[in-house]
């Protein structure tokens, strides 16, 4: 497969803010999640391409960082904070919750493909525990009823979503 | 009370744009420092400012920059270290999200000192806001002249580029951190040679965090004594503090160091949400814990080193009488071991097998043979990893062995956790 010419453009553009391809990786990565939602073996390969580097310089960077998907994702990527201060915050109930709603355990995508449940590890919302992230919005105070909330709308959201 | 010097800017709504920055008096000293010191000079001053990193060592910033080579082949670099993800720290996203100049002005008064004509911002991949909010700090930098060719009409000029980080805390260790840039996997490589005589891509490179930028401008507009005169002699300098966990009021605090434990909860936090306090972790979850009877220590740097932990990323966690320290603890090195970045076996193996013991206990189902194997294993991943992260782990671990055996063996004795 070749990546579209508008990403490899972008490609080649934030190559520039480095003396060499190697460290344009991890942003090209991104850039190519950006639009493929996912980066899945053929997009790997055609970012080396792109970059002219080996394709294990991109595998490695990949599998390495948690936050590059090699495996699909939901549209709406639930990631909960479990971590000290939100488990003081008893963040370990609002994932039972979340599981029960979505009816899928922590690590799976809901089998329309709308929601995965992640937990992750701090996120800098120590204050206003417990918190989560839902993509790259913040969520943060939550209790059983603002999740709630928050999952009635995406679910609102996502359907309204299918109709257009 | 004491004037806030690096949250002075955030009540204001629009604190994150040049305009207010300036307002405020941003990118003053800027000027001052093109006029008034070489970068010897400038070196001088923040030695003499005693100001200390803020990202978790606390090293002398003036030493660590008179380390890089005047004249090295290759032109050093400049790196910003927030990829900050040590849990219980939030203080570099809210200078990001709200301050972004301050940090940025800082970065362009180091890269001065340095020689640098290149800097990189390393921002932990999250941190969407953080990475939005400092890219249009940099683009207004740069149209004001303060950034770019010839700052200000001097001969001097920088160039500024964000790397995202992708969801590795051990990036937060320096030279994970440069690896990362330079497009590896991030693990830590050995030192010496120390990145300040050969670091990103060869060449000479000084890296500090968010916080320790955000106070230069202030040295430079009200002086290395004005500085030295804040806190104690050996932290001086305003500086922020993370308060979280089960305290009435959490949040971002600035404070000079120095205050007790005890002062801090109970004056800035309202006190623990039950009323008493069982143990506090004074620095980030690598920081290791004490119980209520050692709060009168000091927060700074020497103090709790000297009571055997860190000031570490002032990540303060606070656990009251309803917490289970067996619990917090399984989940601190659940943590670590999730990070572990697998380049030596101590730690990628030692904190997998510490997990595994410490998750047996809490549940209930642990023996008293776990916690000696415990008593065990934590000195040799302590004196054995290659890097600070598996060393913080397992220091972690024996503190809370230390302080709450009991806790740990009354899981054992009852079966069960006895706080759920
Ligand atoms: C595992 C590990 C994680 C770290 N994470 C961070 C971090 O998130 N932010 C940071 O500024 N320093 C972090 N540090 C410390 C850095 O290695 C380095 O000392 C610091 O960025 C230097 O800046 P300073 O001198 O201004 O404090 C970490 C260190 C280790 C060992
Ligand atoms: S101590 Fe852990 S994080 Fe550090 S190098 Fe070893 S395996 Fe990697």
């Amino acid at each position: 497969m070749e990546l579209s010419g508008e990403l490899v453009g972008e490609i080649r553009q934030v190559a520039d803010n480095y003396p060499n391809a190697r460290s344009a990786i991890m942003p090209a990565l991104y850039l190519a999640q950006a639009q493929y939602q996912y980066l899945e073996t053929d997009v790997l390969r055609a970012v080396a391409v792109t970059l002219d580097v080996p394709e294990i310089w991109v595998f490695e960077l990949a599998t390495f960082y948690t936050m590059y998907h090699t495996e699909p994702v939901g549209k709406y990527h639930i990631q909960l904070c479990t971590n000290v201060s939100c488990l003081l915050g008893k963040a370990e109930h609002l994932k039972q919750y979340m599981e029960e709603r979505l009816q899928i355990e922590t690590g799976e995508t809901t089998e329309d493909g709308k929601f995965t449940l992640s937990k992750v590890e701090c996120i800098g919302s120590c204050d206003k525990a417990p918190a989560m992230m839902v993509n790259q919005d913040y969520y943060e105070n939550l209790d059983q009823v603002f999740v709630e909330q928050i999952l009635d709308r995406l679910m609102v959201q996502s359907s309204s979503d299918q109709e257009t | 009370m004491f004037e806030k010097i690096i949250l002075k800017n955030m009540d204001h709504p629009q604190s994150h744009t040049l305009e207010a920055y300036v307002e405020s008096g941003g990118y003053k000293a800027l000027a001052t420092m093109l006029q008034k010191y070489s970068p010897d000079e400038l070196i001088e001053q923040v030695k003499q400012a005693n100001l200390r990193g803020r990202g978790g060592a606390g090293f002398p910033t003036g030493l660590k920059w008179s380390f890089v080579p005047k004249n090295a082949e290759n032109p050093p670099y400049l790196c910003c270290n927030a990829d900050e993800g040590e849990p219980g720290t939030f203080k570099d996203r809210a200078i990001m999200e709200k301050d972004p100049h301050m940090m940025v002005e800082g970065m362009i008064i180091a890269a001065y000192a340095i020689g640098a004509r290149t800097a990189y911002i390393y921002i932990r991949g999250e941190y969407e806001l953080c990475i939005e909010r400092v890219e249009k700090a940099l683009e207004e930098a740069q149209a004001k002249h303060f950034l770019g060719k010839n700052i200000l009409g001097s001969d001097f000029s920088l160039d500024v580029y964000i790397h995202r980080g992708a969801g590795a805390y051990i990036c937060g260790e320096e030279t994970a951190l440069l690896e990362s840039i330079e497009g590896r996997r991030a693990q830590p490589k050995l030192k010496p040679p120390f990145p300040a005589i050969k670091g990103l891509y060869d060449s000479p490179t000084v890296i500090n965090n968010v916080e320790t930028f955000a106070c230069l401008p202030h040295i430079i507009e009200r002086g290395a004594n004005w500085f030295r005169d804040i806190g104690p002699e050996g932290s001086p300098g305003p500086k922020l503090f993370c308060l979280s966990g089960q305290v009435n009021k959490p949040g971002l605090y600035e404070a000079p160091m120095g205050i007790t434990m005890r002062e801090f909860i109970e004056d800035f936090g309202g006190g623990a949400c039950s009323g008493k306090i069982k143990a506090v972790i004074p620095g980030g979850v690598s920081a290791p814990m004490f119980p209520e009877s050692e709060l009168d220590t000091k927060l700074d740097f020497e103090s709790l080193a000297a009571a055997g932990s860190m000031l570490g990323s002032a990540g303060v966690i606070v656990l009251d009488d309803s917490a289970c320290v067996v619990e917090v603890i399984t989940r601190i090195t659940e943590f670590f071991n999730h990070e572990s970045c697998g380049k030596c076996t101590p730690c990628r193996e030692g904190l997998d097998w510490c997990a595994k013991i410490l998750r047996r206990l809490e549940e209930g189902e642990g023996t008293h043979e776990d916690l000696e194997h415990l008593d065990t294993l934590c000195p040799t991943i302590f004196g054995n990893s290659f890097c600070a992260l598996g060393v913080g782990a397992s220091w972690a671990v024996q503190s809370a062995l230390k302080h709450f055996r009991p806790e740990f063996v009354q899981h054992i004795e009852q079966g069960k956790c006895p706080f759920h």
